[in-house]
């Protein structure tokens, strides 16, 4: 592929993105687990507890960017595969990869708004400064990161959005659960390795770095682990897509 | 140079063989017709041409690249409308429109040649609203007006006009004559015969996934000359029987009309007329038929449906 073509095919996967923005954001699936899901989590979380504001704001930043992010991934290409807009967007001159990354870039963007908000929110009613430069390009690739994991859920060659939710919930707790969240990684202890499988335990150690000045892992370590497991994840993604992309239609 | 070339063009699913080792040629400016029962294959023929399946063999040349090899140069010079009324139902007939502009790289002309599209097909009106709103023959020509959106060099038409209301039909039809003489090929799969043989210069004969005929209409009718009949009305009842004439090789009774076929016709209308004078009955109606392209459909597809095929029979047209 020239450079040409490579180019055009970035700016199809925009269109690709700019459409699933117009059409996926108000859907059912994507409001109740990319919004009220993690809101919900984090009130039973921290209501009638004794936590402080600095531990609370690392965990809410790491929930609401992993749900929101990877929460419209999902839905599109079974909804599309029903409604047979899939066909129709493969049988146009777009490379498989750029429908994959147009979807990407729409969850990152989606994503990205709902994180800011929430961070624009914690620094000007709670007054905490969390904004690093480190947060600010760690939120950035985590973004790209839980994106691409919605797409390597949304693969199996299903048309019924609800069975790709399924094995989206049935991912993503899990890996929410061993993330540090609620549990800092320094008093996980043996638990602490299943967390290194997690792309958000990154994201959250970075976020605590930020509030607290103290992490298990250094920002730089970190962000090289949010870079590696986005590379595998999107990756991933286009392959699992392509080698099901027969079993769609 | 051929627009299109298929060469033993082959698809399995599982063990079911659902296209097997077809081939043909497109030229420019042809419009080909692929006709054949449902489960014949035509749609995963549509669809192997169109890149949206991989063939399990063969291979397809579009414009001079391969599907396979180059499919991005190759879909650019497509236009679709697949079987399915498949527009974004949550954007207007505008946004799907412009949506495909973008997807084929148009540029500069993108919304004046969108709003040119919504005014041919009559839906300027309803340019805003979201499809979903639309009839089905709005929804359909939304989706005819996005495969004219890149200005194809070849449109592939699956069932464009099943199902639809009069007035769509027809200004559906008359875009695939206007398309043709604008210098674009055609390749259209239809259940409507009379359809294939008003607007095809070719037609490719499917059944059980492969071609058993390819001929001009005219020539696919010659197929089957001794099916000439006689299709005659009686103004009093008359039992079937009755009209089985000398010369008389079948008999089918339609409604009040009874078809006799036969191969000298010249013979079977006096015996007609001479039946209804014997019997003080009257002929309402009596038209001597030649064979359409139904007959020669029914003949050629008859012998194949009673015999096996690789796999299971029940299949869908995928």
């Amino acid at each position: 592929m020239t450079m040409k073509m490579t180019i055009e095919q970035f700016q199809r996967a925009f269109a690709v993105a700019k459409k699933d923005l117009l059409i996926y954001f108000l859907k059912g699936p994507t409001i109740i687990f990319g919004l009220l899901l993690p809101s919900f989590l984090f009130v039973a979380f921290a209501i009638g507890r004794d936590l402080s504001v600095d531990f609370l704001i690392p965990g809410l930043l790491g929930m609401t960017l992993f749900f929101t992010t990877s929460a419209v991934g999902p839905v599109i290409a079974p909804w599309e595969t029903r409604m047979r807009t899939f066909e129709r967007l493969v049988s146009t001159p777009i490379a498989l990869w750029g429908i994959i990354l147009g979807d990407i870039i729409a969850s990152f963007a989606f994503g990205l708004v709902i994180t800011l908000i929430v961070l624009a929110v914690g620094v000007v009613l709670l007054g905490i400064q969390v904004i690093t430069l480190h947060l600010l390009v760690g939120t950035g690739i985590a973004a790209f990161c839980f994106s691409s994991l919605g797409l390597v859920i949304s693969s199996p060659p299903t048309s019924d959005p609800s069975q790709i939710m399924m094995l989206s919930t049935l991912i993503k707790f899990p890996l929410f659960l061993i993330s540090g969240i609620f549990i800092p990684l320094t008093e996980m202890e043996g638990a602490r390795v299943i967390s290194f499988m997690s792309p958000l335990t990154y994201y959250v150690d970075l976020a605590r770095f930020s509030v607290q000045e103290t992490s298990y892992f250094s920002p730089s370590v970190n962000l090289a682990a949010l870079a590696g497991f986005t590379i595998l994840l999107c990756v991933t993604a286009i392959s699992l897509h392509k080698k099901n992309l027969n079993r769609r239609f | 140079m051929n627009m299109v070339d298929v060469f033993d063009l082959t698809k399995v699913f599982n063990s079911l063989k659902a296209v097997d080792s077809i081939s043909f040629t497109i030229k420019k400016r042809e419009i080909f017709g692929l006709l054949g029962p449902n489960g014949a294959g035509k749609t995963t023929t549509i669809r192997m041409l169109t890149g949206i399946l991989t063939p399990t063999t063969g291979s397809a040349v579009i414009g001079g690249y391969d599907i396979q090899k180059n499919p991005l140069q190759a879909k650019q010079l497509m236009g679709i409308v697949p079987e399915m009324a498949n527009a974004y139902i949550d954007l207007s007939p505008l946004q799907n429109l412009l949506l495909m502009g973008e997807l084929y790289g148009i540029k500069d002309k993108r919304e004046k040649k969108a709003r040119e599209l919504l005014l041919l097909f009559g839906l300027h009106e309803k340019a805003h609203h979201k499809v979903r709103t639309l009839s089905r023959g709005m929804h359909q020509r939304v989706i005819v007006a996005m495969a004219l959106m890149n200005d194809a060099s070849i449109l592939f038409l699956d069932e464009p006009t099943s199902g639809l209301d009069v007035e769509s039909t027809r200004l559906i039809r008359d875009i695939i004559r206007r398309s043709k003489d604008n210098g674009i090929s055609v390749l259209l799969t239809t259940h409507n015969i009379s359809e294939a043989d008003q607007l095809c210069d070719r037609i490719a004969i499917m059944n059980y996934g492969r071609i058993v005929a390819i001929e001009r209409p005219e020539r696919l009718k010659r197929v089957v000359e001794s099916s000439t009949s006689i299709e005659v009305a009686f103004s009093e009842k008359v039992e079937k029987e009755e009209l089985l004439f000398e010369d008389v090789n079948k008999i089918e009774q339609k409604g009040d009309k009874f078809r006799l076929y036969t191969d000298r016709p010249e013979n079977v209308i006096p015996a007609v007329v001479a039946y209804a004078d014997a019997t003080q009955n009257k002929v309402i109606s009596l038209n001597t038929l030649g064979p359409d392209l139904e007959d020669v459909f029914l003949r050629l597809t008859a012998g194949e449906s009673n015999g096996s095929r690789n796999g299971n029979d029940d299949e869908n047209d995928h």
